[in-house]
């Protein structure tokens, strides 16, 4: 088994699973309960708060727990929509996100709200001087992810913050797929709200976090019990808060010499894939992109049957996001890059982790080469 | 020693599931959306947790969603129906005894518009039938209520006000999360449309929860993204939790019965060990008729917040109201519902068992009380 899809979901790590594991058999109290006997999991509530604080260069005071990374981007826009709508109705995000913030973009759209979708260019990537363009005295929010899941390409977040900040307007960022991965300063980068989700950093699915920047108007999502300080109900996670904090504790630890090994991995595979098959198209940036992300488009053969019979073989890729490959539609992030609906169907997605071996990395490309040359025959 | 007897806070996950959530976090850990072999399998996974839930319910799977806990259920289940029927009403029902998760977006949907009528309740905890009928008009778009009391254990008459809401063609939400796992019932039979229950208070996960919707009932999302949950609730589904929850359930299956008459002895016991002490009183439906596992208790002349924190110096674990106010020093809205003056709500605690509680246990509870209850009432200044 070669798993390849890291971008979708990766394992847990095994010191992450051991952290979790006494939540459930010892520390098992409400956090909420008054006796000491719970007292251990609000430490460890906090003491995860500071850990994915510190990754962002954030407050623990700023961090505020969700169920993942879904809840957090519709928490970040419908909270700061609900809040800001004596302000203006007009939202500026790109054509390139995830659909937990398309969606919400265009949920907003049918309650009376103005939503502007970016273009990107080739690469993917946005134009800072098309958001300038864009803005209006409406404007209350901007959400541009940090980086995006299918291609890879980073987005220029700090220009973007800056413009935002200019302007006083809120920043949202979707960093699930950065988190983790790249560094981020949310202070350099003047971001105002920022999603991340433990599952794609070797932490626990079902678990995730909202970085709110101190003084934010924002409206809850979920109500109920005053936890989270009274700003998302609902009896905290722990295990999973644990878990999180954990993970990206690891991540942050040998984050250069991991990020550059993976990096060479990653471009020792889109060398053997160009050495190996003709007609190949690397999608996304070519220099500013996450380091565990290949897309690739290859001439003349079906996406999906590709990822069937790599399936078949043991190897596990993606065509676009997990959340919507079972929809077969073509990728609106590839569609949205200028890719023709072919050329889209075209793609799939390799993703690397922590946990990937070089030799895995060409016994993948080998196969890979084998499939490629069956399906442009038959 | 520690005697965990706040089981309607949070409960220890069962040791028979840790295994199977270890599983879906080393080996089976694919994205259930993933088209690859990883992924079918998560899916499978997702499947018989679905099944198992729905076979406690006698329900269909396809009628329930995961959620991540009771209080996204309650919020999914009355926004999610509001939003969706708008153009039923905009009067929506509940009572003075809800949990947080009900009753804060009841305040909610006032601020945005929705005109709100709240029960109130007997001094056992009960709504009363006619009031529904009384209130009930044809701007009412939902009831919700809750299935059994979190801090009393009342069991509301889910079956008649269902009656009631079916015959004007009125919704019906039950806050199952004290209920689900702890009584048999049939949610057909009692004719709930939308029914929201919580893994980790049936011995699964925190983060974990499930809502019923029956399949004539539409609901909207309240998290929209990738369409999971057949997109009623976007967000990679929370594996480990969904494991535990599914695995819990089937453990529960066939058991109902008999966990609640052993918890119901434990919970005897406790009473009658209490016997020699005198003054105290349970609030709520007494003995026989509130829910097995839960008990409240007024003890004179003394502080609840007070005997909580004493008890936990003899490793006892109990708790004032639901711990999800119980931070917040505020007087408990449901001991307040039933009518008890200021000095019997300040002296309550509540306990609560589960079915891995033993009698050794409840005995040495009632022993520690007995000690502690005549102590502080010689040295607490009033």
């Amino acid at each position: 088994m070669i798993y390849l899809d890291n971008a979708a979901t990766t394992k847990v790590a095994p010191e992450v699973l051991k952290e979790m594991v006494s939540y459930y058999e010892e520390h098992y109290g409400n956090p909420s309960s008054i006796y000491y006997f719970s007292a251990a999991c609000r430490d460890a509530i906090d003491n995860a708060r500071q850990k994915v604080a510190r990754a962002i260069k954030a407050r623990p005071s700023e961090i505020f727990f969700t169920s993942g990374g879904s809840e957090a981007d519709n928490w970040a826009l419908k909270g700061i929509a609900s809040a800001l709508k004596y302000k203006g109705n007009h939202i500026i995000t790109t054509s390139i996100e995830h659909h937990a913030v398309l969606n919400v973009a265009r949920f907003l759209e049918g309650s009376g709200f103005r939503v502007t979708y970016l273009p990107v260019d080739k690469y993917g990537m946005v134009d800072p001087d098309d958001i300038k363009r864009a803005i209006s005295k409406d404007t209350i929010l901007i959400s541009i992810m940090y980086a995006n899941n299918e291609v890879g390409t980073v987005e220029p977040i700090r220009e973007i913050g800056r413009i935002a900040h200019e302007n006083g307007i809120y920043l949202h960022t979707d960093a699930v797929q950065a988190a983790g991965h790249i560094p981020i300063d949310v202070n350099e980068d003047m971001i105002d709200l920022l999603s991340i989700s433990a599952h794609k950093f070797y932490g626990p699915k079902g678990i995730g976090a909202l970085y709110i920047r101190e003084g934010t108007e924002i409206y809850p999502l979920i109500h109920g019990g005053g936890q989270e300080r009274n700003r998302r109900a609902g009896t905290e996670n722990v295990p999973g808060i644990v878990g999180m904090g954990c993970a990206i504790e690891l991540a942050l630890k040998g984050f250069d010499d991991e990020n550059e090994r993976i990096i060479y991995l990653r471009d020792r595979m889109i060398d053997k894939i160009f050495s190996s098959i003709s007609g190949v198209k690397l999608n996304g940036h070519p220099e500013k992109r996450l380091p565990g992300i290949i897309n690739i488009c290859i001439d003349g053969v079906s996406g999906d049957t590709l990822l069937l019979n790599l399936d078949m073989a043991g190897i596990y890729a993606s065509s676009g996001s997990a959340c919507t490959s079972g929809s077969l539609e073509p990728s609106h992030v590839l569609l949205a890059m200028g890719l023709t609906e072919e050329e889209a169907r075209s793609s799939i997605r390799f993703s690397l982790g922590r946990y990937n071996e070089i030799e895995e990395i060409y016994e993948a490309v080998e196969k890979l080469a084998e499939l490629v040359g069956r399906l442009r025959n038959s | 020693m520690e005697i965990y007897l706040d089981n309607s806070a949070t409960t220890r996950v069962r040791n028979e599931i840790i295994n199977d959530i270890v599983m879906v976090i080393t080996e089976n850990y694919g994205n259930p959306s993933s088209l690859h072999h990883k992924g079918f399998k998560a899916e499978k996974i997702l499947n018989y947790s679905r099944e198992m839930i729905a076979r406690l319910l006698k329900c269909s799977p396809e009628e329930i969603y995961f959620t991540s806990g009771g209080t996204e259920s309650n919020n999914l289940a009355i926004r999610g129906y509001l939003k969706a029927n708008r153009r039923k009403g905009n009067h929506i029902i509940t009572t003075a005894i809800e949990h947080p998760s009900v009753s804060n977006t009841f305040l909610d949907l006032k601020k945005d518009g929705y005109n709100v009528d709240i029960l109130p309740v007997n001094p056992m905890g009960y709504v009363n039938i006619d009031d529904i009928k009384r209130i009930i008009t044809e701007e009412t778009a939902l009831i919700s209520i809750m299935m059994v009391n979190n801090e009393i254990g009342t069991i509301e008459p889910i079956k008649e006000i269902s009656a009631i809401a079916k015959e004007k063609g009125v919704a019906l939400h039950v806050d199952a999360v004290q209920g689900f796992g702890k009584l048999d019932f049939d949610v057909k039979e009692y004719g709930i449309d939308m029914l929201s229950l919580s893994g980790h208070k049936i011995y699964g996960l925190k983060g974990s929860g499930a809502l019923y919707v029956g399949r004539d009932i539409k609901i909207a999302p309240i998290l929209t993204g990738g369409g999971q949950e057949r997109d009623i609730r976007s967000g990679t589904e929370n594996m480990p939790g969904i494991i535990a929850l599914g695995k819990a359930a089937e453990l529960l299956f066939g058991k109902i019965d008999e966990n609640a008459r052993f918890m119901y002895e434990l919970k005897k016991k406790l009473v009658d060990e209490l016997k020699e002490l005198d003054g105290w009183s349970i609030n709520g439906p007494g003995l026989n008729e509130a829910a097995p596992h839960i008990l409240n208790i007024s003890f004179s002349g003394i502080r609840g917040e007070v005997l909580v924190h004493s008890l936990e110096e003899y490793g006892i674990y109990v708790s004032t109201g639901s711990a999800c106010s119980s931070k917040h020093h505020s007087e408990s809205p449901v001991l307040k519902a039933l009518g008890l003056k200021p000095n019997a709500i300040q002296g309550a605690i509540r306990i609560s068992f589960s079915i891995f509680n033993t009698e050794e246990e409840v005995v040495k509870a009632a022993e520690a009380i007995k000690k502690i209850v005549p102590e502080l009432r010689k040295y607490t200044r009033r």
